[in-house]
């Protein structure tokens, strides 16, 4: 099985001020503004839209202001 | 979590939540020094002063020691720490209205005296916790609450270009403007911050970096927008470059 590097985040959503910094530097345009939730502070935190996108470039980590992400890399198997 | 390889984690030292506005640069900049810091295993010898500006409270979000100064006074307040403790990393973190402007006589003579500190100096044209007035490093035609027309070169005067200025004097080290309005200048940013670091470990002199930052409170744009603001605006202005670089200069010799 063919295998391929996938990135993963650890977002600490409470911290998350909705800046966009992070959203408008992502390569693969995978992060957005949550629908669904809202943080502590009001804001809506950001998460990944399609998480098996994710190249674990951490640029999104180099921009954020707040200290909010995470990154990691880990190889999974692709099915093909 | 097992298999996972850590490519970027958020340092120890990096205590959140913090006080800024949404997409201030100020965090990034925390952020980057706290990283520095942890890595070259400095956090336990650095002293870090305070200014009177938005970074008035940076002492509660990087785990060192700190001072707080008076508004302008921090490069005088450096100097008198690193006398007594010459073996610290000692570094200022000020705004433009902190350096450039009421501190500007404090931080000019750090240079000519060729203290062995480091400033960072956070260049935004405006000043941002007082609630937008004409900064000296407002652009020519940029609207703030004090200068609503634009600010008018014929009576409030040009830009101030600090990074400049001080590599003028001989007892300055190292003298630069960076900014962080992309993933590739954040490293950038990082890349000269450690060296300024470096050199005031190695005892060469007073070490200078001035960060194009921004405020998007105070220019009314959203953080995105202003962060292309300084990309497409300020830079224009503030070029980015190394301005002195005692270094480079051993080398050539």
């Amino acid at each position: 099985m063919p295998k391929k590097v996938r990135g993963v985040l650890k977002i600490r959503e409470d911290l998350c001020k909705q800046c966009g910094l992070c959203v408008a530097v992502c390569p693969v345009h995978i992060l957005d503004f949550s629908k669904t939730k809202i943080n502590s502070k009001g804001y809506r935190p950001i998460e990944l839209t399609d998480p098996d996108k994710c190249v674990g470039c951490a640029f999104c980590a180099m921009m954020c202001p707040e200290g909010v992400i995470d990154v990691y890399r880990e190889i999974v198997e692709v099915a093909e | 979590m097992g298999n996972l390889q850590v490519v970027y984690e958020v340092p120890k030292i990096y205590t959140g939540p913090n006080h800024y506005c949404p997409g201030c640069f100020h965090g990034i900049i925390h952020r980057v020094i706290a990283e520095i810091l942890q890595e070259e295993g400095w956090d336990d010898i650095s002293i870090g002063i305070a200014p009177v500006g938005c970074a008035v409270l940076a002492y509660d979000y990087i785990d060192i020691d700190w001072f707080e100064a008076p508004h302008g006074r921090a490069c005088a307040n450096a100097t008198g720490i690193k006398w007594a403790w010459p073996d610290r990393l000692v570094f200022t973190y000020q705004g433009d209205g902190d350096a450039a402007s009421i501190g500007f006589a404090e931080t000019s003579y750090a240079a000519i005296r060729g203290v062995n500190i480091t400033t960072i100096m956070v260049n935004n044209a405006v000043y941002g916790m007082t609630g937008g007035q004409m900064a000296p490093t407002t652009l020519v035609g940029m609207k703030t609450t004090t200068s609503p027309y634009g600010r008018d070169p014929k009576y409030a005067g040009y830009p101030l270009k600090m990074a400049e200025h001080i590599a003028q004097f001989e007892g300055t080290a190292l003298s630069v403007r960076v900014s962080a309005f992309d993933p590739q200048h954040v490293l950038d940013m990082k890349k000269w911050i450690r060296k300024a670091f470096q050199y005031q470990m190695e005892g060469k002199g007073y070490t200078f970096i001035e960060v194009v930052s921004t405020c998007p409170t105070n220019w009314r744009m959203d953080p995105v927008k202003a962060a292309e603001f300084v990309k497409n605006e300020m830079i224009k202005v503030y070029p980015l470059g190394v301005y002195k670089d005692v270094g480079d200069e051993k080398k050539e010799g």
